[in-house]
């Protein structure tokens, strides 16, 4: 979107046709109708921390400090992962963070603070904190045809197909790293805005649809004011190209808060909202590639419970030996479960809720909206996932923190701690509870979308339900059978 | 609030009901566990509650471990040497054993499992998920 397709938008937005000649006001305006929303800017001792840069800025300084350590970590420390920074921190610390903390907590919360995007955008804008004189890069739009989550799905395919190798060898992830880094680099110096985070990195395509499954969001209060707003310096300051008052979800928001600064009526809000509140919204069409993330996402959680939980011996190897016959049949596997399986019994499933309701709308696109139902209970199963292998090796963090290199030193003393929280019988309870809620998350989301069609008709959702049973049976298995 | 309630009484039957389980005389189970690199095998043992295990642990290749989570046991086998563990299987469930002496990249993923007696979480979960899932679609309801 331009600047003009933004003034275009705003123009034919029928609330902002009923502009009133209220313009002009110096403070915050009063958000209407949205009794579920709470503005965390309206906190006086949490605003500061919001619109301020120098927080932000402080957290984007040490992450990019902590990544270049993980560099380092990675490149010239020892090449055993479970004794290096770089494995214990990515794959433990910070992937735990992510999916306890971040999304489910803030949406793509982290995105904000991503070291890896940041040489790039500050090129882009020709200066750290503000805008420069002197900006770099073609600034070329992203090719149309690239648009949307395919390569991220890609990308995240290719991660689960590398993962037992990537997630324990330090060299490895370390080159990943550095070439992400490069990846963004060169993407920002060619293309507009983050076009690396929206189109490709595959993290981004995680954190973005899950985002949607987030309490928190960054919205326009009144959008009237809007309308009679002809600079759009939200627009023009978001690193992400887009203008708030279109934003229908939080799938692409980076949450950076730049377009808070620049509005000069204070007119945009950062609200706590209730869980799935972006899903099953009647004015969102979803689309294919959304359907398809969702569902690699399951599978991909379910493989990798398998892999990294599972006691099959025979697997973990599998995984491991790149390049072997006992690697290509695992490849095989793997992707026939996220290409062939997971879509194809949940298009069958959708296939078969069309026809016993008699609702002929057309099939790409109701399975595009019914995926919606896959999120949360995807986004509890990735977290219950986590926790299976997360909390029994916290210690390992404490281990690396004082000898990040395994080259024998102890810094802190924490070098050779053999503790280990006793979480075995704790894992499993939380492991089945988050599982729960995510089935509970999805059968709320099919009630509200079968509400949503013209015959209000439940069977239309009941197999695709039974389809998100399914997978939770097969990941209570997984993880506590 | 009915549905509510409902659902959470329902829940609580599912919780709480008592499982028939089989009467067993508690009797002695050798487990002889090849430990090779990332893989046990056996990988999945199978005890009755109040057995008295005994865990032979040999290691094929390097050194590997052998921690039973939930019962506070360790072990380690050198190649060659045969470690031993027992224990009386007093804790129903199922508990992971993982290796504690490190092996190679994938030594942190490297997890078998013994299960005592009836794995009644999985069945109750399996319970709970239908009523999560019931509870979900007609507690919504408008």
């Amino acid at each position: 979107m331009d600047i003009n397709q933004a003034q275009e938008f705003s123009l034919q937005n029928p609330v902002i046709e009923q502009v009133e000649a209220q313009t002009g006001r110096a403070r915050r305006p009063v958000s209407a109708g949205q009794p579920d929303r709470l503005d965390l800017l309206r906190i006086s001792w949490l605003r500061p921390f919001l619109v301020s840069q120098w927080p932000q800025f402080l957290a984007r300084a040490i992450t990019l400090t902590g990544f270049l350590f993980t560099l380092a970590a990675g490149l010239f420390g020892t090449r055993v992962g479970s004794h290096n920074f770089a494995i214990i921190f990515v794959w433990l610390a910070w992937w735990t963070a992510l999916k306890l903390v971040f999304i489910p907590l803030g949406g793509r919360s982290w995105c904000s603070i991503c070291p890896i995007p940041l040489p790039g955008e500050w090129l882009q804008r020709g200066g750290i904190l503000s805008p420069g004189q002197r900006r770099f890069g073609l600034n070329l739009r992203w090719p149309r045809r690239l648009r949307g989550s395919w390569l991220q799905w890609g990308g995240f395919l290719a991660i689960g197909l590398f993962s037992a190798l990537t997630l324990t060898d330090a060299r490895v992830t370390a080159w990943v790293l550095l070439g992400l880094f490069a990846l963004a680099l060169v993407l920002s110096l060619v293309f507009e805005n983050r076009s690396f985070c929206s189109y490709l990195c595959p993290i981004g395509g995680f954190t973005g649809i899950y985002a949607q499954v987030a309490p928190l969001e960054v919205r326009v209060v009144d959008s009237s004011l809007c309308a009679t707003h002809n600079e759009k310096t939200c627009y023009q300051s978001c690193p992400w190209g887009l203008y708030p008052l279109a934003l229908r979800n939080s799938a692409q928001c980076g949450l950076c808060m730049e377009c808070l600064r620049s509005c000069p009526r204070d007119n945009i809000a950062v609200n706590l909202r209730l869980f799935n509140s972006d899903l099953g919204q009647p004015s969102r069409s979803y689309r294919l590639d959304e359907a398809f993330l969702a569902l690699m996402m399951l599978g991909s959680a379910l493989a990798f419970s398998a892999v990294f939980t599972g006691p099959w011996g025979s697997l973990k190897s599998a995984a491991f030996a790149i390049g072997s016959t006992r690697w290509a049949l695992y490849a095989l596997g793997f992707l026939a479960l996220n290409l062939v399986l997971m879509p194809g019994l949940f298009a069958l499933a959708v296939w078969c809720g069309q026809k016993w309701s008699g609702i002929k709308t057309p099939l790409r696109g109701a399975i595009a909206s019914q995926s919606q139902v896959l999120l949360p209970l995807g986004l509890c199963a990735w977290i219950a996932f986590t926790i299976s292998f997360a909390l029994p090796k916290l210690s390992y963090i404490l281990s690396v923190i004082s000898d990040p290199f395994s080259w024998g030193w102890n810094l802190l003393g924490t070098a050779r701690t053999g503790w280990s929280p006793e979480v075995s019988w704790l894992s499993p309870l939380i492991q089945v509870a988050l599982l729960l809620l995510g089935l509970f998350g999805a059968a709320s989301l099919a009630r509200r979308l079968a509400q949503t069609t013209p015959r209000n008709s439940f069977r239309q959702v009941l197999p695709g339900l039974a389809y998100c049973l399914a997978f939770s049976i097969a990941m209570l298995w997984l993880l506590v059978g | 609030m009915f549905r509510w309630t409902l659902f959470l009484a329902l829940a609580f039957v599912v919780l709480f009901a008592p499982v028939p389980a089989r009467a067993t005389t508690p009797a002695d189970r050798t487990f002889h566990i090849q430990a090779s690199r990332f893989a046990y095998s056996p990988s999945v043992l199978t005890v009755n509650p109040g057995d008295r295990v005994t865990i032979e642990l040999t290691a094929m290749d390097v050194v590997h471990g052998l921690s039973i989570d939930g019962y506070n046991l360790q072990t380690t086998a050198t190649p060659g040497q045969t470690a031993r563990l027992s224990f009386v299987a007093d804790r129903l469930g199922v508990f992971h054993f993982h290796c504690t002496t490190t092996c190679g990249n994938m030594h942190p993923f490297m997890i078998g499992k013994i299960q005592v007696g009836q794995n009644s979480l999985l069945w109750r979960a399996g319970g709970l998920a239908i009523l999560a899932l019931a509870a979900g679609f007609f507690i919504s309801c408008r």
